[in-house]
């Protein structure tokens, strides 16, 4: 019983990670239809992002430095490259795929080049040591932070989608890109600023990581094939959607290691979201459209 | 657009003067040959889905899997008396063969095995995945995720897979001694004879008019369905084709490299695989086999040298090519011909 | 063409009639790919020993030319690059790998052609080929004194986590068995994913069985997530030991010491071993490779390698492999940084195994050292009854 709760707390706070890694390739793939492989990267740049602020900033709140920095800089980096490769390749979704995966070999042996193979320490924090105990399950401290700094973004997110006037740009364009476009909206521009949000958020997602382990050149790697089905699995470009996908894949992996291995958990993820398919093929949350090519 | 007529000469041509290497080349520069030439084989699968059925898979590395474990389990099993088990299952404990593994002792069956088991495992998994209409960069994204779940699954199962070790040190292959002096050469005329029946094959496919239809998917997928054909069933033969091209492959490479383990079968080969095709032409038979060669002799000269060159040139490589020459080298030479014939 | 042949001829020929001819060897490690990070602080261990030779006059009076190659950390590019060095380069020996899984891909290459590979890292024993030399532990020298040290220690119930290779599965196999006759418990059993970082529910499972102390077979990234996760479920080297078979030297600076201070490993030379040979080899390869280069027991192994195969070969009086390895079994002790080692006749490494207790500065205090030289066992008489190696 204590393990089936603890099981339900792990799968919560591993689904907030997914969720960080994969609303940023969600929210892009709504609204461009592609996907950036090098996704994963941006975790990482967010992690060794982390780790520079560490050492440079004092004091016992520089891990809340780094949030903004690493968000800052993860999504800089995005900027860069929508305008120099994403862009350039809009209407070719699967050579995007192709072209990304490329650049995420360079910028992991970047890393390599720069910090070493071997990977970096971001220490947490001393008052995120500890942590509660609720119902004779221990919740550690860093894993509740997690869990805070992906309904934060979450938040923050449905704001500004709903509430300013960019979000108001954004779904216009989701909605229907060349209307957008013939009223005049810089649909080119928008795209621009939804993917620096997403890599932004997956830099917040590698600092995540970095609590949790080494920071390496291929830390990204480790969350980016969850993140992949997650995407798969929640809808075309719905928020709502990538989070209750993330949250059954979390908590489907977390229970199944009840019984199983990790390996084998891995595995029941990917069985499950191929079975989900059969029964919802448009994903947790359709999108309404009445446009034929989604 | 299609001339199958000359398709065919050149193959043959291009495997008559191949069918000499062995006269020519030392061992070692043999057996590379050989190995890349198995990999060719898959990459003539990876033109047929992703060329010309526009269906990118990033998981061919599964089927290249099935097909080199197949072959490698009955290889295993061939040495071995009634009653023994292979050295790794005694490592996990297993004191009897698993039923599963004892058709593989027959050799027929092991060799149907090779083509046919990722045949249909492909078919399976497209018909779960097409049937539904998903498809494009989701197939894309749930492929990758199948060769990450299939070489997890392989390195978990160790006692009945060898796991992270996979299968290795074969003594013999269907009465082939394969120590013997002569192993080398026959093997590498085996593999260029299914290599030039494969890409026969393939090029017949494509010229009929289930490759019309084929092509017609990828441009349309829509308007072929309203057309009253059924578009899923296209993509799933391709898919499926591809498969049993790259399980052949994965046998073969088996037998050259004399290995076969999970590190071949993973997402980063996977993807790979699909680097060869995008350098060397996604439509372009021909180009296919020239850039897996391409790829795979460049990459055994530099790795040595400069092993931290090798991701960076990769890389760039991959970027280069699909942004600025989407039609790879055949693109290329071919524009030139065209020019010289003008 | 023809006229770099001729130029080729003509430094050929300039060179004097009484240097000797170099003898090549190889040195096969992964220079990319995930286990580079090991890997290529072994091949610089072989290639300083290399040198070290060529500097005092070589093997019998011939220089040695390494000839490197890369692995590539996949088995078929070991098996390949194994194939060219012998077939190609036509080296004398090879020195290298490091997964078993490299070693497995190489070994019918190195059979068929009747080499001889230098193997330098522990591994999990039930394998021996006549035509590699295996000098990293065996199972019984290092999990077997380590449980024999926790035992003594007063350790009762065990918590197996491992990477899900095949080393883990095959040393907790053997560790069952021996923690079975010994009467004592084992409290659980798990496997992660190789590189894999979520320890969640591994650590729930480790909280409800209550062990003593926890035996990791955990392999590169997964430690430092182990031991973070671990940390920030409360439970640290004081409050709960591990034992790590997998943590050396490097590992412990890379994930800082502050994290694992106080958790033990066993291997067959710790950095700071007091020997003279020890602080003269830690000297040169710092004065070689940087000042804060970690050393670890498997490169002393690839280096002390190289000095086992000049010694055989000197007994031998020839380059022949099959001479060679005919010597090596039957030669004296030769000293090493990891004291006086002697193949045995199955060919692995008769050895010392020390328990070592990690400390703030990233190096291991030796806290037991077990009982004197052991003889290598590749298999394990409890888990795999009636198996031993064929006389080679």
């Amino acid at each position: 019983m204590e393990l089936l709760l603890g099981q339900v707390f792990n799968g919560f706070s591993v689904a907030s990670l997914y969720l960080l890694a994969a609303l940023g390739l969600a929210l892009s793939f709504g609204l461009m239809r592609v996907i950036n492989m090098a996704h994963g990267e941006m975790l990482m740049i967010g992690g060794y992002l982390a780790y520079l602020t560490l050492q440079v900033v004092p004091g016992p709140w520089r891990l809340v430095a780094a949030l903004p920095v690493a968000f800052v800089g993860a999504a800089l980096f995005g900027a860069l490259i929508h305008v120099v490769l994403i862009r350039r390749l809009s209407a070719r979704p699967l050579d995007t795929l192709l072209a990304t995966w490329g650049l995420s070999l360079i910028l992991q042996q970047g890393a390599r080049s720069l910090f070493g193979a071997i990977g970096v320490e971001v220490t947490a924090p001393a008052w995120l040591d500890g942590g509660i105990s609720v119902l004779g399950i221990e919740l550690p401290a860093v894993r509740l932070f997690i869990i805070g700094v992906a309904i934060a973004v979450l938040a923050g997110l449905a704001l500004l989608l709903s509430r300013t006037r960019i979000g108001l740009l954004v779904r216009a364009v989701n909605q229907d890109r060349m209307m957008a476009a013939a009223t005049g909206i810089d649909a080119g521009r928008v795209d621009l600023v939804v993917f620096a949000l997403g890599t932004g958020i997956a830099g917040l997602a590698g600092v995540m990581l970095a609590l949790l382990g080494p920071v390496t050149p291929t830390v990204g790697q480790s969350y980016i094939v969850p993140a992949f089905l997650v995407v798969v699995m929640g809808g075309l470009g719905s928020i709502r959607g990538t989070v209750a996908a993330a949250v059954i894949l979390g908590l489907v992996g977390s229970l199944a290691q009840i019984s199983v291995d990790a390996s084998v958990a891995q595995v029941l993820m990917l069985v499950f979201v191929i079975l989900f398919i059969q029964i919802r093929p448009e994903g947790v949350v359709a999108n309404k459209s009445r446009a034929l090519d989604v | 657009m299609f001339r199958l007529k000359r398709q065919f000469v050149v193959a043959a041509g291009v495997a008559g003067v191949a069918a000499f290497a062995p006269f020519v080349l030392g061992g070692y520069d043999l057996n590379l040959l050989a190995r890349f030439l198995a990999l060719s084989l898959l990459a003539l699968g990876i033109v047929l889905t992703w060329g010309h059925g526009g269906i990118l898979s990033l998981g061919q590395g599964v089927f290249f899997g099935l097909g080199g474990y197949a072959l490698a389990m009955h290889m295993k099993l061939t040495p071995l008396a009634p009653g023994e088990v292979p050295d790794f299952m005694m490592l996990g404990g297993l004191e009897a063969l698993p039923a599963w593994w004892v058709p593989f002792g027959n050799p027929g069956f092991a060799l149907l095995a090779v083509v046919l088991v990722p045949g249909i495992v492909a078919a399976l998994f497209a018909w779960s995945v097409f049937g539904r209409r998903v498809g494009g960069t989701y197939f894309a994204l749930i492929t990758q995720a199948l060769a990450l779940a299939f070489a997890t699954l392989l390195v978990s199962a160790q006692e009945t897979t060898g796991g992270f070790n996979g299968l290795t040190d074969f003594q013999v292959v269907l009465g082939l001694d394969l120590n013997g002096a002569e192993a080398g050469r026959t093997l590498y005329w085996v593999t260029l004879l299914v290599l030039a029946l494969g890409w026969a094959g393939v090029a017949a496919l494509l010229a009929s008019r289930f490759g019309t239809m084929l092509r017609a998917v990828r441009d349309g997928e829509n308007r072929v369905r309203f057309l009253g054909h059924d578009a899923a069933a296209y993509k799933i033969i391709a898919f499926a084709v591809a498969a049993m091209l790259a399980g052949a492959a994965g046998a073969l490479f088996t037998l050259h490299a004399g290995v076969i383990s999970p590190a071949m079968v993973g997402v980063v080969p996977s993807i790979e695989m699909v680097i060869w095709v995008a350098i060397g032409g996604r439509t372009s038979l021909a180009g296919a086999i020239a850039g897996t060669l391409a790829v795979n002799f460049a990459r055994d000269a530099i790795s040595s040298a400069f092993p931290d060159l090798r991701p960076y040139a990769l890389g760039l490589l991959f970027i280069l090519v699909v942004t600025l020459l989407p039609g790879g080298l055949a693109e290329l030479l071919a524009a030139r011909f065209r020019k010289v014939a003008r | 063409m023809i006229y770099r042949f001729l130029l080729g001829c003509a430094v050929l020929a300039s060179v004097p009639a009484h240097a000797a001819t170099p003898v090549k060897v190889g040195v096969l490690q992964s220079l990319t790919g995930t286990m580079a990070i090991s890997e290529v602080t072994v091949k610089n261990a072989e290639l300083m020993a290399i040198d070290e030779i060529n500097a005092k006059g070589g093997v019998m009076g011939r220089p040695i030319l390494a000839i490197v190659e890369d692995g590539g950390s996949d088995p078929a590019t070991f098996a390949q690059k194994a194939g060219k060095l012998i077939q190609s380069n036509g080296v004398a020996t090879v020195f290298g790998g490091w997964t078993s899984a490299s070693r497995k891909a190489m070994l019918p290459v190195f059979q068929r052609a009747k080499g001889l590979l230098w193997y330098p890292v522990q591994f999990e024993g039930n394998e021996c080929s006549p035509n590699i030399m295996y000098t990293g532990a065996q199972p019984n020298q290092q999990i077997l004194p380590a449980l024999r040290w926790a035992t003594a220690e007063g350790y009762k119930n065990y918590f197996l986590i491992g990477s899900d290779y095949v080393f883990p599965r095959t040393a907790n196999l053997i560790l069952k068995k021996r923690i079975g006759q010994a009467k004592l418990g084992v409290a659980g059993e798990e496997y992660v994913p190789l590189g894999g970082t979520d320890f969640s529910a591994v650590i729930a499972k480790v909280r409800a069985a209550k062990p003593d102390i926890i035996f990791s077979t955990l392999n590169g990234d997964s430690n430092v997530a182990f031991f973070k996760q671990m940390a920030a479920a409360g439970m640290t080297s004081a409050k709960l030991p591990v034992m790590s078979f997998s943590i050396a030297e490097q590992e412990a600076q890379a994930m800082g010491p502050a994290l694992v201070n106080g958790s033990y490993a066993v291997w067959n030379y710790f950095q700071s071993l007091p020997t003279a040979e020890n602080k003269a080899f830690v000297a040169a390869y710092k004065k070689k490779y940087g000042a804060r280069a970690a050393i670890t027991d498997p490169m002393v192994h690839g280096y002390a390698n190289v000095y086992l195969w000049k010694a055989a070969v000197e007994k031998a009086g020839s380059f022949e492999p099959e001479k060679v390895r005919k010597a090596a079994v039957s030669m004296a002790a030769i000293p090493s940084p990891m004291g006086p080692i002697k193949m045995a006749p199955n060919q692995s490494l008769v050895q010392r195994a020390y328990v070592g207790k990690l400390q703030p500065d990233g190096q291991f205090k030796v806290v037991s050292q077990l009982a004197g030289m052991i003889a290598p066992l590749p298999y394990d008489a409890l888990a795999f009854p009636g198996k031993s190696c064929k006389p080679i």
